[in-house]
């Protein structure tokens, strides 16, 4: 177990180097002249020179890459350009709106996907079955902005049952922050569940095939035991992959939200940055959301382990 | 056919079908037996020959999306588990009458302890404590003899061989003291050695037990060390029934003959002057399920087949001496 | 005791998000509905108006029979912009599956063939799909100028990795087949084991998998107009027309639902085509079904 451990732990080493070496690489070989790009159009020549001067692009590229990653590893992201803040600390302070709305939609969505998929399996080829497929073929297609604005339109403004935009910390009581994040975490999640209610009735579909549960069902247990103990113990490894492989479509899911119900977490951030073409900020966002997820995979495949112990060996 | 009405299960007309994409398969056409107070009451035929749907109808464990049991009864304990209402048929389950599989590689659950597995058995059915029912998956792995049992309560069926595993089914079948012991199969996909022990061990615990034993099996090998009584079927029905001695002594069915002429043997080595004589093969292939047989299933591979065989089923034939074959040719 | 599985069955599991009610007829429908979109991109602008004409006097007026979809703060023509953005979605989501495709196939079958690079290049290819695909774009977009092409290529690097694991996994399949391994051993060239034997087992799965690409690119070209980082705001780009309705959401909501109708309806045509597809040319679930 522990060598199986290691042995994960060890090889997010790599793909986080790639990640670093990408976004370091991205802005030196961009095509045209990214220092006059981020100066803007109508930059004099001082200016893109000072850009330049600042994203330390007028130094050897041994040397930017030695500075550049001797920073990393102490924590220094770099400092906005147009700020003149350091990077790590923008993050910061933006940092909890966004973990709050992912963390939320992540359990919330496994929290009701999973049932769905275990019932639509159980029930397969019946009403329910085709109900919780036709869902999931919709949740795939719509887009989580639209699908936001359909649940503002109707919950906010028609209805008035909740807020339509905007966050609350916690620390200003539960309710109000909860509140907050009901539409978020739907409009988020849609596609998440969409994707992990298919996986787990797929997967339920073929584990109920298996010689096992014919043997459960032949000692004469409980359907509930069956099903959740019996199948979905065994379902569970392509189910929680595809939980991990999902936390991508959040990721990429939350930036898009939160500007559509104007949270100010990372994703808006990240806009804001791009609109200002602040390359040090998107790339300190691109290695934090990229820690974020090889690090929540991480602790899916140990998961594994406890999950099969046929792994664990 | 013993109809003393004192049998422990009494299987009446069994139908049984599954709809495919090529028509009604009627895996078990009418097929009648009874198993009597812990005797060993053997199956056998090819593949294909609707033993294993018998014993599966016999547990209702026929998957209800494609197939059903079309018509007939199965009595137990003054019960008819044709139509036994599901929750009433989950008690039984593991508990009166229990089943063992051909597969131990895939019949133990990869993800769970082999102690868990035998003991929700006994919480099910037995109304103890967890507590009590590990104790008791601990007693059954001493009784179907696995050593170390208390140690390998908290493995997996991974850590285990194949034999062992077999022996974890029939600890975990039998630790409810059912009445009825259904094995399809239980040791084709072992080792020639361990099925040995296997059977033996089967053997052994009916004794102590009084288990009675429908064992389902290809091998009349399997058959002529275990059971007392034998049914051969072919085809979704059965053609012969009778004590195993009679059985070995006098077959009667042709389908029979064939079967034991296909079995290699050594003692007629000497005989034929040390030349063993060519196995036997009953040629042909078994009739389409699909389509409703007409006359004597076996007619089409028979030698003695005449016209009469093709167009009316035979009657069952009583033998004497509870041997009973349906065969025109047949001379009892 | 079962030796150690180090490789988690994940490509495999790709392909098993199998469902049943989606069986061939889901391959007709998709293919209708993808039919009558890619006519309404190529003829629709021909019968449409001016998508870009301002006229501040008809300002969010709602669906009528003047305007159908209704009108923007501008006074556009959301009906004609709709139509006018089919052809971004569609041009978008088909160069996107085309390229990364061809790249995809190509990376994948030289590491599934040539062994010496196959582990530099696909470390490389976990770490690309280790950065979410939206700010993998993101960040290419804010270091050039916008336009389509870069919106096409910055969708395009995010998406070769998935169909480099798709047709990777392929190869290494089929290289352990016997008739391969007897054909390298009899000396057959290597360009001809990858076209003769290699390529054709590769299409199936590359088909399947880049209708998936195209829905995604589809997606992600949205949210990218949408967050103001996609193609540039003068082109009628579904993301860009929900993009400018924004402020006007709560009094002319047909500015983004219906825009948004048709995004959600064109993915879901390339999806079904996907799944139909799938069901049909992977016997694995063809048989579970």
């Amino acid at each position: 177990m522990t060598a199986y451990i290691a042995r994960r732990v060890f090889a997010v080493l790599p793909v986080m180097a790639v990640v670093a070496l990408f976004v370091f690489f991205l802005l030196r070989f961009a095509p045209g002249d990214p220092a006059a790009i981020i100066a803007g159009d109508d930059a004099t020549s001082e200016a893109i020179a000072a850009v330049r001067a600042k994203l330390g692009l007028d130094r050897p590229m041994a040397e930017q890459f030695g500075l550049w990653l001797w920073g990393l590893l102490h924590g220094d992201m770099g400092v906005s350009i147009f700020s003149n803040l350091p990077v790590t600390r923008l993050i910061a302070q933006r940092l909890e709106p966004t973990a709050a709305l992912t963390l939320a939609t992540l359990f919330v969505s496994v929290a009701m996907a999973v049932p769905i998929g275990v019932v639509a399996a159980w029930k397969a080829r019946k009403l329910v079955d085709r109900l919780v497929m036709g869902f999931a073929v919709l949740g795939f297609a719509v887009p989580g902005f639209v699908l936001a604005y359909v649940l503002i339109y109707f919950f906010a403004v028609q209805w008035q049952m909740l807020p339509v935009q905007g966050y609350r910390p916690v620390g200003e009581g539960l309710w109000p922050f909860v509140e907050g994040l009901i539409l978020p975490s739907v409009a988020l999640g849609i596609t998440y569940m969409a994707l992990i209610a298919r996986i787990t009735r797929a997967s339920m579909l073929e584990v109920l095939q298996q010689d096992y549960i014919r043997t459960a069902n032949a000692k004469g247990l409980a359907t509930d035991r069956v099903l959740l103990l019996h199948a979905l113990k065994n379902a569970a490894v392509p189910i929680v992959t595809v939980i991990g492989i999902g936390i991508a479509l959040l990721i990429s899911g939350v930036v898009i939200t939160e500007t559509v119900f104007n949270i100010p977490g990372l994703g808006r951030l990240t806009v804001d940055a791009v609109l200002k073409r602040d390359y040090p900020i998107v790339q300190g966002l691109i290695l934090v959301f990229a820690a974020a997820k090889v690090f929540l995979n991480l602790l899916i495949d140990i998961s594994y382990a406890f999950l099969d112990p046929r792994i664990r060996y | 056919m013993n109809a003393s009405g004192s049998a422990l299960l009494e299987v009446r007309d069994l139908c049984t079908q599954f709809s495919t994409l090529d028509g009604v398969v009627r895996a078990v056409d009418g097929v009648s037996f009874d198993v009597a107070r812990g005797e060993t009451l053997g199956i056998v035929g090819e593949s294909g020959c609707g033993k294993s749907v018998t014993a599966l109808s016999i547990l209702r464990l026929i998957p209800p999306e494609t197939g059903r049991i079309a018509s007939g009864s199965i009595h137990f304990e003054g019960k008819d588990l044709a139509t036994l209402a599901e929750p009433e048929m989950k008690r039984l389950r593991g508990h009166r009458i229990s089943m063992i599989f051909q597969e131990p590689m895939t019949s133990l659950n990869p993800v769970l302890t082999v102690g868990t597995q035998i003991a929700e058995n006994v919480v099910r059915h037995l109304d103890v404590s967890w507590k009590a029912a590990r104790e008791r998956a601990r007693e059954m792995l001493d009784l179907v003899r696995i050593s170390d049992g208390q140690r390998r309560l908290d493995e997996y069926p991974h850590q285990l061989s194949g034999g062992m595993r077999q022996r974890v089914m029939i600890a975990m079948a039998l630790s409810c003291d059912p009445q009825v012991l259904i094995a399809d199969e239980p040791t084709t996909a072992l080792d020639v050695t361990i099925q040995a022990q296997i059977l033996d061990l089967m053997l052994e615990l009916k004794e102590r037990t009084g288990t009675a034993i429908v064992l389902i099996t290809h091998d009349l090998g399997v058959v002529a060390e275990t059971a007392e009584r034998v049914v051969v079927m072919y085809a979704g029905r059965k053609v012969e029934e009778a004590p195993v001695d009679a059985l070995f002594a006098r077959p009667l069915h042709p389908y029979t003959r064939g079967l034991m002429a296909a079995i290699p043997r050594l003692d007629v080595d000497a005989e034929s002057g040390g030349r063993r004589p060519r196995l036997q093969e009953i040629p042909g292939l078994v009739p389409r399920l699909t389509q409703p047989i007409v006359g004597c299933a076996f007619a089409s591979r028979c030698s003695l087949a005449t016209d009469r065989c093709r167009v009316s089923a035979p009657p069952v034939v009583d033998a004497g001496g509870g041997h009973t074959v349906a065969c025109w040719e047949a001379r009892p | 005791m079962v030796a150690v599985t180090d490789d988690l069955p994940l490509p495999a599991r790709r392909f098993s998000l199998g469902t049943a009610i989606r069986r061939n007829p889901t391959i007709a429908i998709g293919t209708v509905l993808l039919l009558i979109l890619v006519a309404i991109a190529i003829v629709g602008p021909y019968f449409v108006g001016n998508p870009l004409k301002i006229a501040p006097v008809n300002r969010l007026r709602p669906p009528s029979e003047r305007w159908w979809f209704g009108t923007d703060q501008f006074g556009r023509d959301v009906f004609a912009r709709t139509i006018w953005g089919s052809q971004v979605s569609l041009i978008v989501g088909l160069s996107v599956a085309a390229i990364s495709s061809t790249l995809g196939l190509a990376i994948g079958l030289a590491c599934g063939y040539f062994r010496r690079i196959d582990g530099l290049v696909m470390r490389i290819m976990d770490g690309v799909m280790a950065i979410p695909s939206i700010l993998l774009a993101i960040a290419l977009i804010t270091l050039t100028r916008p336009g389509l092409g870069i919106v096409i290529v910055a969708i395009v690097i995010p998406e070769v990795p998935r169909i480099v694991r798709v047709v990777r996994a392929v190869v290494l399949s089929i290289r352990s087949q016997p008739y391969i391994e007897s054909a390298i051993a009899g000396g057959t060239r290597n360009t001809k084991l990858l076209l003769r034997h290699v390529l054709p087992n590769t299409l199936a799965p590359l088909i399947v998998q880049s209708t998936y690409v195209c829905a995604s690119a589809m997606l992600i070209e949205a949210g990218l107009s949408f967050l103001g980082a996609g193609v540039p705001p003068e082109i009628p780009s579904w993301g860009n027309i929900i993009a400018q309705g924004r402020t006007f959401f709560q009094i002319a909501p047909w500015t983004i639902l219906i825009p948004g109708a048709f995004l959600a309806t064109t993915v879901l045509a390339v999806n079904l085509l996907g799944d139909g597809l799938r069901d049909r040319l992977d016997p694995r679930l063809a048989r579970r079904l």
